[in-house]
């Protein structure tokens, strides 16, 4: 944490949650936990974000939007799965509606436990995911370079 | 006429913490008509009570919805006590009216944020939360869980508030209560947030009673409906409660009522520890249900209906809820009409939407 280069933004999907992980994510984002000291700032546009939190399990209504949020962010990007519905499908696993956590859909990188999740875990994924994007963007960049040597050569 | 376009709003949208999707059928800027789609949020758990049992299924009904859990968790409960002829000790129904009331407060300072981010007022937003940090603290404190609690169970309740905890519960709600007639002094009288909630969003008292609006949609119309006032439930029959009101029936009302909701919670809760008796907190629970029932309660949002139906098994048959955001939603389209394209954020909010009650 002592070196953080960059301030990623964040964006919060509620897949199919009780509500629950959503308000504890909302209320980080407010004075008490106030996760924007980290340099993350909360954004509403996929466009603009870098790491993508999402409550709640997939179901076959939602399936689609995931993914779609989840292609329009642009690369890197870190997913951070809050709760135990996005972890597994938590204690709606046996619904009928319900296809298991969001890496049936997408991959994540991060799981947050909690039914619901803590803010103080929260803060802890969102923490681990601003730390992986760093790397993620190192190496993005080295790859691109090197692409671009690669091209340049020729 | 204009020609018309359709704008599709939602399900990801900034000004929604919850996905639902409408189709905006514009002329110019106007919205002529508004159609919804909903199912984002659909997981099916009504059924789950095929495979948990009566008893476990209390733990999914709290998980209906993050927002009202503790008064999800209980409707499900007094429906069942009821099939089960029950009698729940009345501690427990003073502890879960105290439980209730503090939901409503931490709903509705959570429902003014939203607003107030609506309307762009990120200050009021961020004070509006801060206050409501002081009652998931007492939640805390007196549960264990900041939105999940889990203190419900068939019969009464698990946890108890020891009178020392009652007394500084109270010492913290006057010393909130200064903070909150400032915080809310803001939102009644300041030129902005009038400028946006004044005239906008009109539903007529007609209208509300014929689209079947409830709870402060349906009060800010001008109908004194409150079924706390009914005294079935909990420990309401023993306490003073009178509708709050207001014949406006514009988004000001809707967050004036809320407000004065505000202040009736925290008398109510006030009420309930003057009164509450020494005494168990549950009653046993012997074999399983065999019957039905219906339990209506009221939410922060509105009234919620719970149907139960048992077989003398340990599964039940049916459970079935209807929530309020899914009874105010044609009142919501009817206000969505003849608006601006720029209000609808703040006129889907004015219904204080909750899409996972709805949705379950």
């Amino acid at each position: 944490m002592a070196k953080l280069k960059r301030s990623p933004w964040l964006l919060h999907y509620d897949g199919s949650s009780c509500n629950g992980c959503d308000i504890e994510v909302l209320a980080c984002l407010t004075p008490v936990y106030d996760i924007e000291r980290f340099g993350a700032v909360n954004t509403g546009n996929p466009l603009h974000a870098d790491i993508l939190l999402i409550t709640g399990g997939i179901n076959s209504q939602n399936q689609a939007v995931v993914q779609q949020i989840y292609s329009q962010m642009p690369a890197p990007k870190v997913v951070v799965a809050v709760g135990a519905c996005a972890c597994t499908g938590g204690i709606f696993k046996e619904c009928y509606n319900i296809r298991g956590g969001v890496d049936t859909t997408i991959p994540v990188d991060i799981y947050v436990p909690g039914c619901a999740a803590r803010p103080e875990s929260i803060i802890d994924g969102v923490v681990q995911a601003v730390e992986l994007f760093q790397k993620k963007h190192e190496e993005f960049m080295r790859r691109h370079r090197e692409e671009k040597h690669h091209h340049d050569g020729k | 006429m204009a020609k018309q376009s359709i704008v599709p709003f939602g399900p990801q949208h900034p000004v929604l913490p919850e996905p639902i999707h409408l189709d905006l059928v514009l002329e110019d800027e106007t919205v002529v008509k508004a159609v919804p789609s909903i199912g984002y949020v659909h997981r099916g758990l009504e059924r789950l009570v095929e495979k948990k049992d009566y008893q476990e299924f209390v733990y999914v009904a709290e998980r209906i919805c993050g927002i009202c859990s503790f008064m999800h968790g209980m409707g499900y409960c007094e429906a069942v006590e009821h099939v089960m002829r029950i009698d729940v000790p009345e501690r427990a129904k003073y502890l879960r009216t105290i439980w209730c009331e503090m939901s409503r407060l931490h709903s509705h300072l959570l429902w003014l944020g939203l607003l107030a981010d609506a309307f762009g007022f990120e200050s009021l937003f961020m004070q509006s939360w801060r206050m409501r940090e002081k009652i998931l603290d007492m939640f805390e404190i007196s549960t264990g869980g900041r939105v999940i609690f889990s203190v419900n169970r068939i019969g009464g309740v698990l946890k108890d508030i020891p009178p020392d905890m009652m007394r500084d519960f109270l010492s913290r709600l006057s010393d909130m209560e200064k903070d909150l007639r400032r915080l809310t002094q803001t939102f009644l009288t300041d030129y902005t947030v009038n400028t946006r909630l004044r005239d906008v969003g009109f539903l007529t008292k007609e209208d509300a009673i014929s689209l079947g609006a409830v709870g402060p949609m349906l009060r800010a119309s001008g109908v004194a409906y409150d079924l706390r006032t009914t005294g079935n439930y909990a420990a309401y029959g023993n306490l003073d409660v009178q509708p709050v009101t207001s014949n406006i029936g514009d988004s000001y009302a809707r967050c004036q009522v809320r407000i004065g909701e505000l202040f009736q919670s925290m008398d109510l809760i006030r009420q309930a520890a003057g009164k509450i008796p020494e005494g168990p907190l549950a009653a046993p629970v012997k074999g399983n249900p065999n019957g039905e029932f219906f339990m209506r309660c009221e939410q922060p949002r509105g009234e919620a209906i719970y149907y139960v139906r048992a077989n003398g098994t340990k599964f039940l048959d049916r459970m079935r809820v209807r929530t309020p955001t899914f009874a105010n939603i044609p009142a919501m389209l009817q206000t969505l009409k003849g608006s601006q394209l720029a209000d609808v954020p703040l006129l889907i909010l004015t219904i204080d939407p909750c899409i996972s009650c709805t949705e379950r």
